[in-house]
């Protein structure tokens, strides 16, 4: 008898068909317990040769490489070996995107810009990860990896000029706060549509194979953006033309409101898919600084011998609400963050620079009250400029332009009517 | 048509080291079309190569070969298929240059056969021009035969800005004029199928005036000019035919001389109905030449149905329904 269905048994199944609709395992008011996270042993991983087949990844995929153990000290093959300079410089760095996400998102809540985003507890994955590249890779982040930016020394008042949507604003007051662009940094304009920016950044990765130069590319995208068909063209490209980039991953557990099991997180990790699509696959405690460094740097010189891509799930934990408009009290259990068994990258590497005596408490003080003085100046600095809601700052022809590189007729016509309008809109005058 | 097509991307590609040609079935193959025969022989794989059948990713990794620098023209196998990739073009594409205060631009010219007339059914004939011509930021090109597919393809091309460049399939091989039951002329015996060797380009934003008349202004594009001639000829009205080439940007002035000297108008596309760019077209002239019209401005169009296999010829908008429209405008 053949293997098929029972004519007689059709519409008859035994038990019923049940959805399954992933639930987290904790809401508000729960207590929390994540023992059933498997944390390996720091330093237990093994560190293939960046050149191997994207099979012999494929255990790290579902491993965790970690380099920082319980003893604040490194442990195994991935050790990046950084000098305490280079170190304290990523301390630096860190610190210094915390200070700014507390004064920005202050900012916010009084009314100086309509939005803001934190990465707080997700530092690590944008700066450690920066410093692992060359300042001229090219980077298409996603909304929360400003961290790119002040590892490569964009001025944070052109930060807060851009969120303030201010008369110095240069991107003109047209996008979102937080959706930085600076050509000079090599960091792409971000976009609010999620994951296009994953096979933009395979595609420049290719321009630069076919032009043969030496730069390579790399993404960053949330764990739930992973659910986006574009990161799925992304990862085909990317095997296809074995291009020079790097698929960074960021699974902070929390897509707003709905936990990484929507996104598929439930039966598999994220770097795991890289397995299917024949990239190099690494999964890595994105909360260690060090591993961080480690995995990039492995996925660089991968990418840059035309060894292919790579794919490195950031395993990490959103420490704060989505945005300055969502309050995580409404859907999960505020004792998360405190029971995150991988803990605070800024805390990790501090720590790790007071075990190696390259750093203490007072230091730490005072590199923590630096950090918010100069962000404090930066701020003082770009509301010279204005903030959001004094004034309109920029000429209402500049709402015309760039739409195309030169203005047609249709836009011609309607410059001129917005301009008409000024007069009657704001009879006390504005310039132009 | 397709020899036009295929001389401006050769030439582009020798013209500038930026240039490269992707899409599925488009490298050793050389199109399904054969718009792209022999050019990944002779200008190599890097250049000319093809893709996983994968929409969003074609014109997804477009957008970032363009923002490294280079000039990517990606082919759509089917306009009916372009939709996957409508967000990279609408979000991304469209908004670059707007978004990065010019930092970062999408020079790109996404190629797409479209519309009907061939017995595609419903995943072959689509003229989805209307969805891109609503997007801020995307110029909108239809060429009508050779010497303007080669001269606006070329125009595209070197253009900073992203262009949707639809190629009418069903005059590839052929002017096609809607009378569906007779033999069909290749583009040998056509004036405009005349394609000068080398660099030549029709600038973008430029109606072609297909006849000089003053009963009446029609406004077409694509396959539907030489529909719209043949129907205008045959009923001996002396027609102004505007082939509007590029839809965005639109060449208002030349609409406007026309219907202001015409005091007519008569919008043909083969596009649905509702929405459609003739709509759009309807408004301006309504708009710009009012106290000109002697007659209200009529559309044909396709009906507003997905577009039907066995009754194409019931549905293409052809004579009979061009040559009703015609009768109507003339009698008020």
């Amino acid at each position: 008898m053949a293997d098929r269905p029972d004519q007689a048994q059709q519409g008859q199944n035994k038990p019923t068909l049940q959805l399954h609709v992933p639930e987290p395992s904790y809401r508000p008011g729960d207590a929390v317990d994540f023992g059933h996270l498997t944390i390996p042993e720091a330093g237990a991983q093994p560190r293939p040769d960046e050149g191997c087949e994207a099979s012999e990844t494929n255990p790290l995929a579902t491993d965790l490489i970690r380099v920082l153990g319980d003893d604040n000290l490194p442990h195994g093959p991935w050790d990046p070996k950084l000098d305490a300079d280079t170190l304290r410089e990523m301390l630096h760095h860190m610190a210094m995107v915390r200070a700014f996400d507390e004064r920005m998102f202050r900012g916010q809540r009084q009314g100086k810009t309509s939005f803001y985003m934190k990465c707080t507890g997700e530092e690590a994955t944008s700066i450690s990860a920066a410093m692992a590249l060359a300042s001229d890779d090219m980077v298409f982040p996603s909304y929360r990896q400003q961290g790119i930016l002040i590892a490569r020394g964009y001025p944070l008042t052109e930060m807060i000029n851009q969120i303030y949507s201010n008369s110095a604003d240069k991107l003109k007051g047209r996008q979102l706060p937080i959706m930085y662009s600076s050509r000079e940094k090599s960091f792409f304009s971000i976009s609010g549509n999620l994951a296009t920016q994953t096979p933009q950044a395979v595609g420049w990765a290719m321009a630069s194979a076919i032009k043969g130069d030496s730069r390579i590319a790399a993404t960053w995208v949330g764990e739930g953006s992973t659910a986006e068909g574009d990161f799925h063209a992304a990862c085909t490209f990317a095997a296809v033309y074995n291009a020079p980039v790097i698929l960074n991953v960021v699974n902070n557990q929390w897509a707003i409101s709905s936990f990484s099991g929507f996104a598929g997180g439930e039966r598999t990790s994220f770097a795991a898919r890289a397995v299917g699509y024949g990239i190099a696959g690494l999964r890595v405690d994105g909360n260690d600084p060090l591993a961080v460094y480690a995995a990039e740097r492995w996925a660089a010189n991968r990418a840059r011998s035309n060894a292919g891509p790579t794919l490195i799930e950031h395993f990490t934990y959103r420490a704060e609400g989505h945005s300055t408009s969502d309050d995580p009290s409404g859907y999960r259990s505020a004792q998360e963050r405190e029971e995150w068994p991988l803990g605070d990258p800024v805390m990790r590497l501090k720590d790790h620079l007071i075990a190696l005596g390259e750093w203490d408490e007072d230091r730490q003080k005072s590199l923590d009250e630096d950090c918010a003085t100069e962000v404090k100046k930066a701020t003082k600095e770009a509301e010279k400029n204005g903030i959001l809601g004094h004034g309109l700052h920029h000429p209402f022809r500049t709402m015309f332009e760039d739409v195309f590189e030169e203005l047609p007729w249709h836009l011609k016509e309607q410059s001129a009517q917005a301009i008409r309008e000024r007069e009657t809109k704001f009879p006390e005058g504005l310039s132009e | 048509m397709i020899d036009a097509i295929n001389d401006a991307l050769d030439i582009m590609l020798d013209r500038d080291p930026n240039v490269v040609v992707m899409g599925e079935d488009v490298g050793y193959f050389g199109g399904v079309f054969r718009c792209t025969a022999g050019l990944q022989e002779k200008h190599g794989k890097t250049r000319v190569f093809d893709t996983p059948i994968s929409e969003c990713g074609i014109i997804g990794v477009a957008v970032g070969m363009g923002a490294y620098g280079l000039r990517p023209v990606p082919e759509i196998q089917f306009a009916d298929y372009i939709y996957p990739g409508l967000d990279q073009l609408i979000s991304e594409a469209a908004r670059l240059r707007y978004r990065s205060a010019a930092e970062y631009i999408a020079p790109m010219t996404v190629r797409s056969p479209f519309g009907g007339g061939i017995f595609g059914g419903q995943t072959h004939s689509q003229s989805p021009e209307a969805i891109f011509s609503h997007v801020s930021g995307l110029k909108t090109v239809i060429p009508s035969n050779p010497y303007d597919a080669k001269g606006l393809l070329i125009a595209s091309i070197e253009d900073n800005d992203p262009v949707i460049f639809f190629e009418p399939k069903r005059i590839y091989n052929g002017p096609f004029n809607g009378y569906y039951d007779k033999p069909v002329e290749p583009w040998k015996k056509h004036a405009q199928s005349i394609v000068p060797e080398g660099h030549y380009r029709v600038e973008l934003g430029k109606a072609r005036k297909v006849t000089e008349g003053d009963e009446l202004t029609v406004l077409a594009y694509g396959t539907m000019v030489h529909v719209a001639e043949a129907v205008c000829a045959a009923k001996g009205v002396n027609a102004e035919i505007l082939d509007l080439r590029t839809i965005v940007p639109l060449d208002i002035e030349a609409i406007e001389a026309s219907v202001k000297k015409t005091g007519r108008c008569l919008i043909v596309h083969e596009a649905t109905r509702t929405s459609g760019f003739g709509a759009e077209l309807s408004a301006l002239v309504t708009e710009r030449c009012f106290y000109h019209l002697e007659a209200a401005v009529e559309r044909v169009t396709g009906f507003d149905t997905p577009y039907p296999h066995s009754l194409e010829w019931a549905y293409f908008p052809g004579p009979v329904r061009i040559g009703e429209a015609i009768d109507k405008i003339l009698s008020e």
